[in-house]
């Protein structure tokens, strides 16, 4: 029977649907013109794959340290953590303070949109970039790498904070503001407290990026820690196995930190 | 009228509470600061020179106008290879979600396997990717897309799984039972309810990858990142603020573009 091979049509061809196919299309229309675009400078791609794979056969196997010891390699990792830690903390304060007067419900229009597009600025300039304009008042080093970080750390928490802070329930805002709270009561007695799950689960989400972006900027601008071991092994002394250990390490602790993350969100039921 | 003893109680224990974590945050941010050698005088002092720096260069002088050609160039060549790293590692992203989420995996032990080499791909920073792929790569744009490639499949897969996990599970059901099967199920239910998703997550990392893509640039001399770091370095500072700008442009008019896209998919 002919009829029984044609699709019955679920759907139609929704805006959503055109729209869905067309996205797809031009990605992977993106995607097959850059073989043809990109200038690879004829690096003999097959050499480069079996160099790779020795390199990551003997980086697992071999792990080695010449240039640093043990103990010199976890000092570097407690470096890093610290700037995660201390950029992810004076993020979150200011976010704190400037988010409640980013959220819609809680500020005036005026000063919502000028925060808004302020921090939009902001975390559209990737991390390195403020790291290095920072240092050009600062000097290559940790101050400009903390203050480049906390900048976009406060980018991003602020939109995480004030967008939890908007989804409170507008009854109890008005309520509260009908028995006579103040605006400072408002936050600080329902606000801060009934936003407190979010802005926990937030906070360390970025704690776990900024150890990333600490190693990022170890490697890439100054900022010390085990980032600088790892571009030095790579970059300078060219040692597969010294890569290899830095890199068992800073897994072993993304790991743990992404568990940490992980747990939090499940127990906070925070979307991303 | 007083407040009844047990809620007095009560208030002073929370009270305490707060106090000793205050008292641990205040400990771990000096502990930090000192680890770092980080100075909040010289931290503060460094934000009117950066503001001073991006106020008299973000107006470009005629010295950055004849670099815009260049870095337009470098600019697409970075959105090309975001966008490429972002495709690819979806493509491989969608076959190892496949084999991890609970409702389709053919095995458990398949899905245990591909859920570590996820985990490995997306906990290694990429700029350590860089950095293991410089030594074999060298200094190409090859080196770039690969990283950016790992970290998104690690990344994607893991959302993916997730996403087939919460979404995939009646309809798979229902396939099951009516006698489909695995690879028809896998074609017919989980693949249409959630393209819109796994597109949305797709959009979410071409705008990550750009930002990433940047500092990669800096590490394997390739991109936007390597034509700032030239500027930078060579102090011509109005052309490098350009580059800045440049990103913002398109780093905006990306993340626009996606959540004007994500409001019609999903």
């Amino acid at each position: 029977m002919k009829g029984t091979r044609r699709h019955i049509r679920l759907r139609g061809r929704s805006a959503s649907s055109v729209a869905l196919r067309a996205t797809l299309a031009v990605l992977v229309g993106i995607t097959v013109a850059g073989f043809f675009l990109l200038d690879t400078k004829h690096l003999n791609v097959a050499r480069a794959g079996a160099r790779l794979l020795k390199d990551l056969g003997s980086m697992m196997t071999h792990p080695a340290a010449l240039h640093f010891s043990i103990p010199e390699a976890l000092k570097a990792i407690l470096v890093t953590l610290c700037l995660g830690f201390l950029t992810t903390f004076l993020g979150a304060v200011l976010a704190l303070v400037f988010g409640l007067f980013a959220a819609r419900n809680l500020s005036r229009p005026g000063l919502v949109a000028f925060l808004k597009g302020l921090v939009a600025f902001i975390r559209a300039v990737p991390t390195v970039l403020w790291v290095l304009i920072f240092a050009i008042g600062a000097g290559l080093g940790s101050v400009a790498a903390i203050m480049g970080m906390t900048f976009h750390s406060f980018g991003y928490l602020l939109k995480a904070y004030s967008e939890s802070f908007e989804e409170i329930d507008g009854e109890i805002i008005e309520a509260l503001k009908a028995s006579g709270a103040n605006w400072l009561q408002i936050v600080t007695r329902a606000v801060i407290p009934s936003s407190m799950g979010p802005i926990i689960s937030w906070t360390f989400m970025r704690f776990e990026i900024n150890f990333t972006n600490a190693v990022a900027m170890g490697a890439a601008a100054g900022a010390g820690g085990i980032g600088y071991d790892l571009f030095m092994a790579s970059g300078f002394y060219f040692n597969t196995g010294e890569v290899g250990t830095i890199t068992w390490l800073i897994l072993l602790v993304a790991i743990l930190l992404e568990i940490g993350a992980t747990r939090l969100k499940r127990t906070q039921h925070v979307q991303r | 009228m007083s407040t009844p003893l047990a809620v007095r109680e009560v208030l002073v224990r929370r009270n305490l509470t707060f106090l000793a974590g205050l008292a641990v945050v205040g400990a771990l941010t000096v502990g930090s600061s000192l680890v770092t050698d980080f100075s909040f005088s010289a931290g503060i002092a460094s934000i009117p020179k950066a503001l001073g720096w991006m106020a008299v260069n973000f107006i470009p002088n005629a010295r950055a106008l004849r670099a815009l050609p260049n870095i337009g160039i470098k600019l697409a060549e970075t959105v090309l290879v975001s966008i490429m790293a972002t495709v690819l590692a979806a493509g491989a992203a969608l076959v190892l979600a496949i084999l991890a989420s609970r409702t389709t995996r053919p095995h458990p032990a398949a899905s245990a396997v591909v859920r570590l080499i996820a985990s490995v791909c997306r906990n290694i920073p990429v700029v350590a990717w860089a950095m293991i792929f410089l030594l074999s790569f060298g200094q190409n744009v090859l080196t770039g897309l690969l990283s950016l490639f790992i970290g998104t499949v690690g990344y994607l897969a893991r959302a993916y799984a997730e996403a087939i996990d919460e979404t995939a599970d009646s309809a798979v059901e229902a396939l099951h039972a009516s006698g489909a099967s695995w690879l028809q199920t896998v074609a017919q239910a989980v693949f249409p309810a959630l393209m819109p998703q796994l597109t949305s997550w797709m959009l979410y990392m071409v705008e990550t990858n750009i930002r990433d893509a940047t500092l990669v640039g800096i590490l394997t001399g390739t991109g936007i990142g390597f034509l700032f770091d030239v500027y930078y370095k060579s102090m011509n500072y109005s052309s490098a603020a350009l580059v800045v700008i440049g990103v913002v442009i398109v780093v905006i008019a990306i993340e626009t573009a996606s959540n004007a896209l994500r409001k019609i998919i999903l």
